[in-house]
């Protein structure tokens, strides 16, 4: 071992080579010596031809392995099947595992390859960095700023208010063409906003369960029951005569006029429910979309009465008028009047009396 | 010939002892007797009686759970207003007996947010006679038969068209408290809506009819028995299938996913950025010098 302090290292065949020190020299005056860096221990494929081409043969070996996981995914790729017939393995799609798996090993061997080279036979020499201060030097910024400040001279920016402001106005006004082009996005007409003040219900719409479209029996309803429910209008057929609905036009009615549905004993309800009016036996209907930002709610706990929102926590009270009790919605759930009509089938006596859903502008006056 | 006449001969005389007839009498009575014991239906005489059924359960009712749901099933209200200690059972009938008690959740252990499933302390009879006791206090839901919940005797076709309506039904009904592959969910108050999944068809189905604790009725009116087999054929298809995309991770959602993304796939990748920054390739057994 050489000595440490004379700052000098062996090359692995032994000569000696220079240290670069950058220890500054008025170093010299500090109180405690700079130690400066220790010996340099060199790695066993440095000094030992044997263990550097193992060390090659590992690492090829890993490139290699890299590429026969790549092929390996092509092949899973092809021989799996998928769609509604999917192979299995160990309970598990076969496709996605295998390609996960096989991809995620290629990646990860060509990583530990270049790893293993990195640290077993790049060039081994310590560098030391000085540290430089974040900022470009004094002599640089000025001249930056004395370049823009000539280039704003020479436009005449400053002198031609004229040119100047008309610039503005013309960049600032493309801002327009991209609004009217956004409006439009929106389906039918997006400034109409009467829209939001109704839904597909109207008098007499039979309320039938959500999915299946059957109607509801008002006496087949006990106490307790949650009914996930829709508008007959949403479930067209001859025989009720309603009109086919498609598209976006289809989904937002869809969205807009669920409702849920729950019995309770009829004592339990205040007046905020209109017991009298709007609900047939404690059967009460109100609207299924949160009036916070419009999530369809139905965690509802029958001894409490309360139906809850998953996406705030915001929490109504259905037996008081759907009162918020707790969670950021300001508004209760719009109740939907119901009747029966004379089969006993559950009905709506006319379409929600607000708007229902997520709060807007122009809400109060609609 | 000979001989049967003989024969004959001897029995005719012996006929006509003054104990013949009694003996003839008690021979057929004694054949047929044991003809019966053989032959008769072997539950008719160890199934007890309905009456004797709920004569039981109401001694078990009474040991067990009277002292929440009162001596006669009428509930028994606390202090506080509206809050019951344990709710009246009158009008719950069989089948909410036999899903609360036949999985355990009843006794409860203590009061609180959640009746958690747990060891059943009833045996199979005792289970019986408290439903039995139960329905007797008013008119309920009964215990469903295999036949209600189970979708053995449908072709393929109508199995399958089973799990898929039983499925869409599941997502608008069941979601919002039981997660989309009915993994379960947190409810307010400390509650939770149970998992679904490895529970029997009876439950399920009892549950459904009968609301226990905090979830809703899905009675015959809101969902017709169909419907609700074929949601409890479409719980079974999803054990039964297996996970296409690898493992679900409890199918809690983006939640637990998140949590695993974060702390097993990023820690595991610091970790490993760790560990290979702190080993030296350079060799520490006696160093390397040239």
């Amino acid at each position: 071992m050489s000595n440490d302090n004379d700052h000098r290292v062996n090359a692995p065949d032994g000569t000696p080579v220079a240290y670069e020190s950058h220890v500054p020299t008025h170093r010299e005056a500090e109180p405690i010596p700079d130690p400066g860096l220790p010996a340099h221990t060199w790695r066993p494929t440095d000094v030992d031809p044997k263990a550097e081409k193992r060390a090659e043969r590992q690492i090829a070996a890993m490139f290699v392995a890299a590429m026969v996981f790549a092929v390996l995914f092509v092949v899973a790729y092809f021989s799996f099947s998928v769609g509604d017939n999917w192979d299995t393995f160990a309970g598990m799609g076969a496709s996605t595992v295998s390609l996960g798996v096989t991809l995620g090993m290629s990646l990860l061997l060509i990583g530990t390859g270049i790893i293993h080279l990195a640290r077993k036979l790049m060039a081994d020499h310590e560098m030391v960095e000085m540290r430089h201060p974040a900022a470009s030097p004094p002599e640089d910024r000025e001249a930056t700023v004395q370049a823009l400040n000539d280039g704003l001279d020479e436009a005449g920016i400053g002198r031609r208010p004229l040119v100047r402001n008309t610039m503005l106005g013309a960049v600032g006004i493309l801002g327009l063409p991209a609004v009217v082009l956004l409006r439009d996005l929106a389906p039918g007409n997006a400034l109409d906003i009467s829209k939001l003040g109704h839904t597909i219900w109207e008098p007499g719409m039979r309320l039938v369960r959500d999915v299946v479209g059957t109607p509801i029996l008002a006496s087949e309803v006990e106490t307790g029951d949650l009914i996930n429910a829709a508008p007959e209008a949403m479930f067209p057929s001859e025989e009720n005569g309603y009109p086919e609905l498609e598209g976006a036009e289809e989904q937002a009615e869809k969205a807009k006029g669920a409702i849920i549905i729950v019995r309770m004993d009829p004592d339990e309800l205040t007046d905020a429910t209109q017991p009298d009016k709007w609900t047939v036996d404690g059967i009460i209907c109100y609207s299924k979309i949160c009036t916070h930002v419009g999530c369809p709610i139905s965690l509802y706990e029958r001894t409490t009465h309360h139906v809850l929102c998953p996406c705030h926590q915001s929490t109504f009270d259905l037996a008081d008028g759907a009162k918020v009790v707790f969670g950021p919605a300001a508004r209760p759930l719009p109740q939907l009047p119901i009747a029966v009509d004379d089969e006993g089938y559950l009905v709506a006596q006319s379409d929600f009396t607000e708007p229902i859903g997520a709060s807007f502008w122009e809400r109060e006056k609609l | 010939m000979r001989l049967l006449n003989r024969t004959a001969g001897r029995l005719s005389r012996h006929r006509r002892g003054p104990l013949a007839g009694l003996a003839v009498l008690l021979l057929g009575l004694l054949v047929s007797g044991s003809l019966y014991t053989a032959l008769a239906p072997a539950q008719a005489d160890n199934q007890p009686s309905e009456t004797e059924q709920v004569a039981q359960g109401k001694e078990l009712f009474l040991a067990s759970c009277s002292f929440c749901h009162g001596q006669n099933g009428e509930g028994v209200p606390t202090v506080r207003d509206g809050y019951q200690l344990g709710p009246s059972l009158v009008g719950v009938g069989a089948a909410a007996v036999d899903f609360q008690v036949g999985t355990g959740r009843m006794p409860m252990a203590s009061p609180g947010a959640q009746a958690p499933r747990k060891r059943v302390v009833f045996n199979d009879d005792e289970v019986a006679a408290l439903a039995a006791y139960v329905a007797s206090l008013g008119p309920g839901p009964a215990i469903p038969n295999e036949s209600d919940y189970s979708i053995e005797g449908l072709s393929d076709e109508e199995r399958e068209e089973a799990i898929s309506r039983g499925g869409q039904i599941f997502l608008t009904n069941c979601t919002a408290c039981h997660n989309f592959n009915g993994a379960g969910g947190a409810m307010p108050r400390g509650g939770y809506a149970p998992s679904l999944h490895g529970i029997e068809g009876k439950y399920i189905y009892e549950a459904l009819l009968t609301g226990p604790q905090q979830m809703p009725n899905f009675s015959n009116g809101n969902l017709s028995p169909e419907e609700k087999r074929d949601v409890i054929a479409y719980l079974g298809s999803l054990e039964e299938t297996p996970e296409y995309a690898g493992f679900t991770l409890g199918g809690l959602g983006p939640v637990s996913e998140g949590l695993f993304a974060w702390f097993v796939g990023i820690g595991g990748l610091v970790g490993a950025a760790v560990w290979i920054a702190s080993h030296t390739t350079r060799s520490s057994k006696g160093k390397v010098n040239a």
